[in-house]
């Protein structure tokens, strides 16, 4: 039994972790939130993690990239939900996903060279609102030209390149064509999404894009649940050290047995929920039959576990937690992007239900 | 990543099959007896396939550590529903005499132990010496070469069946609360000592009240040094460990709760179609998969000495709320039938409220939330409690 990372791994993180540290730090983070105007991204840092290959992980090596697995680009979710990182990685690293499996070789090898090397950003554009995020239901055609709205997609607006989900599969969609991005006033300032109206603009369908796209949702899936565990994660952590420094009656408040029991409480709703989203990634990469179940339990889960411990964070915190110059609410509102994006916990424990054949 | 435990386990998982398709069922097909269990045992431990930690002079199979090979034994005896090894009674004691023992008490207790033939007693709790053991008061006083034992002992299981016990008493009533505490062995088929049973809240009787009055064990049944005993306990609570089977055991239990719900009706058609049931037992099943691969993840670090980080301290509280959360589940489910004493539900009655003493049984929820707190957390420790959780 080897459920654990590799050296590899483990190193990769680290040298990703130093320049998170160095260029991700809380006031970087909150220059997201305020700056007026439309949130962006931050360009510099995530520059910097193009350098160190982010974009490249997934994209086969015969394409320029470093071959890696859905394991490895979960970790680095983790990591930067962790760091609530202001960097366009969801969308550009799923649509990498969606490339990969199912670009002919003309499609992947015009595209993929250029996403692994940062040259061009790309997003995926799934929801079409009312809760409509999952395969079986986009109505979107890309036959005649794609015609309508998708919604909450991430930096759209910035986008070189979209990949869409239609009726038919999944479908291309280069910047210039027929179609605009307006900037919805998230609350995730960290990661901006838009809502994308289509005027029957010019699309390709990718090759194998109906056999895989359930596939690309499935990574979705496991990658929001990264994040979010890493998000969670880093609120338990943020609340345990507040405990341990803030005094009240004489005393850090983490002495107070019921802060200890709620530090607590938080702890053991996120820590165990890792081996659920390590899992959901590992069956991905090699347990096809497992995969689709795992990865609706993983964002089920994972979604609902941190949204609830940003709650508690707050709580731990006193006053300053509520204000929005601390952290705390950075990872709220990730957290409340994590909840909706792909649809509700609820949505997604009725198809673990039915994927387990219930 | 890999989850399985890769073809360098194929071929000993070959070997324990075999072994165990040669030994289990009995010739005689008696899966209850006494005897065909302990031939059993005594023939895996031959082989090298249980009690592996334990060195062989002392009956043990004296197998360098291995936990995957320990898990694939596990499994297989599982698969073959197979005698586990474990030990009748309490088997803390062993880990216990292996590091604090005299040559003789290991000899003469480990082996018996393991084979079955002694049955122990775990002599802790006492009415007002709970969460707080080291403020217990069964006595013990040194009289030529005997000690004599006075007190009371409480939620002892098994005491019924068991032959011996290991017990803390207090041996110098001068000294500080956990200074004043030794651990003895007594032989507790004796006149002096009288086991009362306790009717739990589910009418089974699994433990007792044990008295001693004027109760007797030879000087040399002390183990560790006198008014060391608190130490000696240390190294028993440090041996229990919750691990793959603790979660085996949460699985198998997740299993009945979904052949329940598809086996009941309501509105005419299985429980399991109702959406509320069905969005319950799939946030349950997501609780259950995150304890599991947890696990995994866990001992997968163990294998290779590597930090466990949080979860180390974490599986038993888990568990004792996802129990607690599936119980409930079943309630939902058996509605009427969940009163009936006399029916085909009982044991779903029974788990409800068995699933409660897991949150008091080695260590209550709350004790469970200091170590979290203090040991995964770093947390600084509660000023009353004195030593550490």
């Amino acid at each position: 039994m080897n459920f654990l990372l590799s050296d590899d791994q483990l190193a990769f993180l680290a040298a990703v972790e130093d320049l998170l540290r160095d260029r991700c730090s809380p006031p970087d983070v909150h220059r997201a939130f305020d700056v007026e105007g439309d949130a962006q991204f931050d360009a510099g840092l995530w520059s910097g993690l193009v350098d160190m290959g982010l974009p490249a992980m997934f994209v086969p090596e015969e394409h320029g990239g470093l071959g890696l697995e859905m394991i490895d680009l979960a970790i680095i979710s983790e990591l930067l939900g962790a760091y609530a990182a202001p960097v366009p990685w969801l969308g550009h690293a799923l649509a990498v996903v969606g490339l990969t499996l199912a670009g002919s070789e003309t499609q992947k090898a015009k595209w993929l060279p250029r996403l692994a090397s940062g040259e061009l950003l790309a997003t995926v554009a799934f929801g079409e609102g009312k809760s409509t995020w999952l395969p079986e239901e986009w109505q979107m055609q890309a036959d005649g030209g794609l015609d309508g709205i998708k919604t909450l997609v991430p930096n759209a607006a910035e986008a070189d390149l979209i990949l869409v989900g239609v009726a038919e599969g999944l479908a291309l969609v280069e910047k210039g064509a027929a179609y605009n991005a307006v900037r919805v006033d998230s609350g995730d300032r960290t990661r901006p999404v838009d809502t994308v109206t289509f005027a029957r603009a010019d699309c390709e369908l990718l090759g194998k894009g109906s056999e895989v796209r359930d596939r690309l949702i499935d990574a979705a899936a496991v990658l929001i649940a990264a994040d979010a565990f890493g998000g969670a994660e880093r609120c338990v952590r943020m609340s345990v050290e507040y405990a341990k420094l803030r005094e009240q009656y004489g005393q850090p408040i983490a002495a107070f047995q019921g802060l200890r029991y709620q530090l607590v409480s938080m702890a053991l709703a996120t820590e165990p929920s890792r081996g659920l989203y390590w899992y959901a990634a590992h069956a991905w990469d090699a347990l096809p039959e497992k995969a689709a179940h795992a990865a609706a339990q993983a964002k089920a889960h994972l979604a609902d576990t941190y949204l609830q411990v940003t709650r508690d964070t707050v709580e731990a915190h006193g006053g300053i937690g509520f204000t929005w110059e601390h952290d705390t609410h950075v990872y709220m509102k990730r957290a409340m992007l994590d909840w909706v994006w792909l649809g509700s916990p609820a949505r997604h424990r009725l198809r673990a239900a039915d994927l387990a054949g219930w | 990543m890999k989850l399985g435990f890769g073809a360098e386990y194929d071929s000993f998982r070959a070997e324990v099959r075999a072994f165990i398709q040669q030994h289990w069922p009995p010739a005689d097909g008696d899966l209850k007896s006494r005897e065909n269990e302990r031939a059993f045992v005594i023939a895996a431990i031959e082989r090298g396939y249980m009690h592996r930690s334990i060195p062989r002079r002392f009956g043990g199979s004296e197998q360098a550590p291995d936990i995957g090979k320990a898990e694939v034994i596990r499994e297989e005896l599982t698969r073959a529903r197979a005698p586990a090894g474990r030990i009748p009674g309490n088997g803390l004691v062993v880990p216990t005499l292996l590091e604090w023992g005299t040559e003789e008490q290991k000899e003469r207790f480990i082996a018996p132990t393991l084979r079955g033939d002694i049955i122990w007693a775990q002599g802790f709790s006492e009415p007002n010496a709970g969460s707080d053991l080291a403020s217990l008061r069964t006595r013990a006083e040194l009289v030529g070469d005997k000690w004599i034992i006075n007190g009371q002992k409480i939620w002892t299981t098994h005491a019924h069946k068991a032959t011996h016990m290991f017990c803390l008493v207090r041996t110098e009533p001068d000294a500080t609360k956990h200074a004043g505490i030794s651990y003895l062995l007594v032989d507790i088929r004796q006149p002096g000592v009288t086991v009362r049973p306790l009717v739990q809240m589910t009418r089974q009787r699994e433990f007792n009240e044990v008295f001693f009055d004027n109760a007797e064990t030879p000087a040399d049944m002390l183990v560790g040094e006198r008014g060391k005993g608190w130490n000696v306990t240390r190294s028993t609570l440090k041996h229990e460990r919750s691990g793959i089977a603790t979660m085996t055991w949460s699985l198998s239990m997740f299993r009945d709760l979904v052949k329940l719900t598809k086996e009941v009706e309501r509105n005419g058609q299985p429980a399991i179609k109702d959406p509320r049931i069905r969005e319950e037992l799939a946030a349950i099943e997501g609780e259950l998969m995150s304890l599991t691969y947890s696990t995994y993840r866990a001992t997968s670090h163990d294998i290779r000495d590597r930090e466990i980080g949080w979860f180390q301290t974490m599986p038993k509280l888990y568990m004792t709320d996802l129990a607690g959360r599936i119980s409930k589940l079943a309630r939902d489910i058996v509605e009427d039938d969940f009163t009936d004493m006399g029916g085909a539900r009982l044991k779903w009655i029974e788990r409800f409220m068995i699933s409660l003493s897991m949150s008091i049984a080695g260590g209550t929820s709350n004790v469970q939330r200091n170590i979290i707190a203090e040991r995964s957390l770093g947390l600084p420790r509660d000023r009353i409690q004195g030593a550490g959780a």
